[in-house]
């Protein structure tokens, strides 16, 4: 099939299957999955340019059939995701701008792919490690509990002393997140959360929602499930700015998308149905291969020097 | 447990195969059509473009849910 924004000739049935294995990660884990999308874009000759931008547009259209699934499950903070989304588009400015200086300074790929790799295993080595401590001490204190509906979305964490720890932070202005089930956590606690995911995601490319997902359950001490549905949401806004951003820059062949997003409406919605199954913990275990697959990928461009 | 599973696929797959008619018909339709157009919008008029694409991304993606959940509803329906 051929697109005429990119000038590309590219198989429907691969965008649709790229699509829909995206869209099951992206509601199940609450990512945006570019570290695969973009890849898998490249693999079939799009530029960067548009693998980047198209990949954003097809996120947002994802990102909305899982959040509506997710929030049918009442797994969606919304005013959390609207604050967040002001950190994160900030933060996303940041690493922009941080990127055009190591561009001038003439060592940005090197640079972004040692942070990234470094980024991508200690977010891999700590999830593995939280959440394995946190199952064996479930199993020990009740070994017949069963995970099945709303249970599952008691969610329990090794970490759980450090995030209390952050909700006593005093700094005005402090707010309630009723949904969440957090009663005062400072605003700015959040602000900077969302800063550092939006930072991570300028500055590494993609949505950055390895980062910011478990930032919110061990930082904010939002439950897992609430944190996938609400890190959707909050995609859906930082999304959409950035594919705006890109199409304006003619980043984004938005045929492509519209295609891809065929096989991840579906994808995404078996993801979001898929949590209601699962205790946070054990989704926290799932989510590690992910960020090491973008190691991989990183350490792959590195040696090879090809950008896959 | 088992049946009740095998009967989920089973609807599940039905599902997939009117959904993949759908789509294919999708694609030679609207895509074929608004491929041009969104080709002359992209070159002539890109803050236009933008905002269409991203009405277009989140327009198609209420469409194709609803469309998946009134499938689900018509399979159930004919099942039970």
């Amino acid at each position: 099939m051929f697109f005429p924004i990119s000038g590309a000739h590219i198989s429907p049935i691969y965008l649709v299957i790229v699509g829909f294995v995206i869209g099951i990660l992206g509601g199940f884990f609450g990512v945006g999955g570019s570290f695969i999308a973009g890849p898998a874009l490249r693999l079939v000759g799009l530029d960067w340019n548009f693998a980047v931008g198209t990949d954003l547009a097809h996120i947002v259209g994802k990102s909305v059939v899982a959040v509506r699934q997710h929030r049918a499950f009442g797994n969606v903070d919304l005013k959390l995701g609207l604050i967040m989304a002001i950190g994160t588009i900030a933060g996303a400015e940041a690493g922009a701008q941080l990127i055009q200086m190591l561009k001038r300074a003439g060592n940005v790929n090197f640079v972004v792919s040692i942070v990234s790799i470094v980024v991508y295993l200690s977010i891999s080595a700590f999830m593995m490690w939280e959440s394995r401590k946190t199952l064996k001490s479930q199993r020990r204190r009740s070994s017949t509990a069963k995970v099945k509906g709303l249970t599952a979305k008691k969610d329990k964490s090794a970490f759980s002393h450090v995030t209390r720890a952050i909700q006593r932070l005093k700094i005005w202005p402090m707010i309630a997140l009723p949904t969440s089930g957090v009663k005062g956590i400072s605003l700015w606690i959040i602000l900077v959360v969302a800063f550092v995911g939006g930072f991570f995601g300028g500055f590494l490319g993609g949505g950055a929602g390895y980062i910011r997902m478990p930032s919110m359950v061990y930082v904010l001490g939002i439950p897992t499930h609430l944190a996938v549905g609400t890190d959707l949401f909050e995609i859906i806004i930082s999304a959409s700015y950035g594919t705006f951003s890109h199409a304006v820059k003619g980043n984004v062949d938005i045929l492509i998308a519209l295609v891809m997003h065929t096989g991840a409406a579906i994808g995404a919605q078996i993801g979001a149905i898929s949590t209601q199954y699962f205790a946070g913990p054990k989704i926290r275990l799932a989510f590690v291969p992910l960020p090491l697959i973008g190691a991989v990928i990183v350490i792959y461009t590195l040696f090879t020097g090809h950008k896959l | 447990m088992k049946k009740e599973t095998a009967s989920t696929l089973r609807t599940f797959a039905i599902e997939l195969a009117i959904y993949a008619l759908l789509v294919v018909a999708y694609f030679f339709l609207v895509l074929h059509f608004l491929g041009q157009s969104l080709y002359q919008l992209e070159t002539r008029h890109r803050y236009a473009y933008a905002g269409v694409a991203i009405l277009l991304m989140i327009g198609q993606a209420v469409l194709l849910q609803n469309v998946t959940t009134l499938l689900l509803r018509f399979i159930r329906g004919r099942a039970g």
